[in-house]
């Protein structure tokens, strides 16, 4: 092993991030086109931590409303009744399936939360330039990218409850606007997962005794 | 803009130059910093891959022919299939997240598999055409939005919230959408992307082969 890793960056090479193909760019500025896919090269994501930075806080804003509206309506004979995100958990743990509960509380309220957290950890870490705990890092990162996607449950929970209860007079349930605000945020928080670029934790270690483990 | 052996990578994850070693049936190429994994040996993928991305089709049509579950309430009936959820919302106002829907449970998954199937028919005979790199961007992109698997468990969630005010009866396409979800799995697990790649047709309609051996100095320099 080499005192310092030998990265793409400071070899001069550049990885396709379509194809995966390492080719010498044509210049430092301009590293041109991949010359197996025509993809435009890049050495880091462009402006990957303002774009995370601002995909970040818009999500941050859409997760106040996304669990303080409601997201569905159920109207029946004699009442009409608004039920969010967290009364829906409350109803399934009442109702006795406390199993379901506490996965619409983890993959409704709690994944949205640690992600947006996570990904302003690794911004902050990112932009202090820190070198410690990389491979952790790196490791949550890859949960981020994994798990993101299971928040849009309570929107599909909302679709088929509204799909199916369309009974009127009797009962029906409509949708609300919380819906629409809660797939805003999982959407945000998948697209700054993405914008994010992984390597950039990479960048400022020296040493190679994160190699080592 | 010369490129290298294809043997020799920059780790996505990380940057670390480092060439992959022959592997062993089966074996996996991880990257020795951050631990990614970098490439796998699937021996007959391209033949595997095909048949269940077959399977995942079939699957698919019956997921979103079939009706997901039916409710019976005081002697009136309803029933639904995956397009008329995403209807229902579109018909109640709430069109974005109609079309999201549509999109994440139906179209994405409609075209990963799609394209998926484009990609290993063209790729039998090397060298394939360069909209086959296109396609392979593409099946990756759709890929990452399909959720039927989170789409499931939404919809076990909300059989159990009806449960308690109807009597609510399981369809076929619950359980084709089961199967579909294996299917998906296990397609997406057993792709190998780079082995599709090394038969695409290069942007200049050369192909990829020379570049093996001629760049074997810049190639062994990066991967001391």
């Amino acid at each position: 092993m080499t005192a310092v890793a030998r990265t793409g960056l400071r070899e001069g090479f550049v990885s396709c991030e379509a194809c995966g193909l390492l080719s010498r760019p044509a210049g430092a500025e301009e590293p041109g086109e991949c010359p197996r896919c025509g993809e435009e090269l890049e050495f880091r994501r462009r402006d990957a931590v303002q774009r995370t930075w601002a995909l970040v806080i818009a999500a941050a804003i859409c997760y106040l409303p996304a669990n303080i509206l409601p997201v569905m309506r159920t109207t029946t004979l004699t009442s009409e009744e608004p039920d969010t995100i967290i009364s829906g958990v409350v109803y399934l743990y009442a109702s006795g399936s406390w199993y379901l509960a506490l996965i619409l509380l983890i993959a409704s309220v709690m994944i949205p939360l640690a992600k947006l957290a996570s990904l302003a950890y690794l911004l902050v870490t990112v932009q202090r330039g820190s070198a410690r705990n990389n491979r952790a890092r790196a490791r949550l990162y890859r949960i981020l990218e994994i798990i993101g996607r299971w928040s849009m449950v309570d929107v599909f929970v909302a679709t088929f409850v509204v799909a199916l209860i369309q009974l009127r007079p009797l009962m029906s349930v409509a949708p609300e606007p919380g819906v629409l605000f809660f797939s805003a945020v999982v959407i945000l928080t998948i697209f700054a997962a993405e914008s994010f670029d992984p390597r950039l934790i990479w960048d400022f270690s020296q040493g190679k005794q994160e190699t080592d483990d | 803009m010369r490129p290298l052996s294809a043997d020799i990578v920059a780790c996505p994850e990380c940057d670390l130059l480092q060439r992959i070693p022959a592997l062993s049936p089966g074996g996996t190429a991880c990257c020795p910093r951050c631990g990614r994994n970098l490439a796998t040996c699937k021996p007959g993928s391209l033949e595997r891959t095909t048949a269940l991305a077959v399977g995942a089709a079939i699957a698919f049509l019956i997921t979103n022919v079939e009706p997901l579950m039916e409710l019976s309430v005081a002697g009136r009936q309803s029933s639904t299939t995956i397009a008329g959820g995403a209807w229902q919302m579109w018909e109640q106002g709430e069109r974005i997240t109609a079309l999201l829907i549509a999109f994440f449970a139906v179209i994405a998954p409609a075209l990963q598999i799609g394209f998926l199937l484009a990609i290993l028919l063209s790729v039998r005979r090397p060298p394939a055409p360069r909209w086959v790199g296109t396609l392979l961007r593409w099946v990756e992109i759709a890929g990452s939005w399909s959720m039927v698997e989170v789409m499931m468990l939404g919809i076990l969630v909300s059989l159990v919230k009806i449960a308690a005010l109807a009597k609510v009866v399981p369809g076929v396409g619950i359980f084709a959408a089961g199967g579909l979800i294996l299917l998906l799995a296990a397609m997406s697990s057993s792709f190998d992307p780079r082995e599709a790649w090394s038969r695409v047709r290069w942007v200049d309609g050369d192909w990829p082969q020379r570049a093996l051996p001629s760049e074997g100095k810049d190639a062994a320099e990066a991967g001391r």
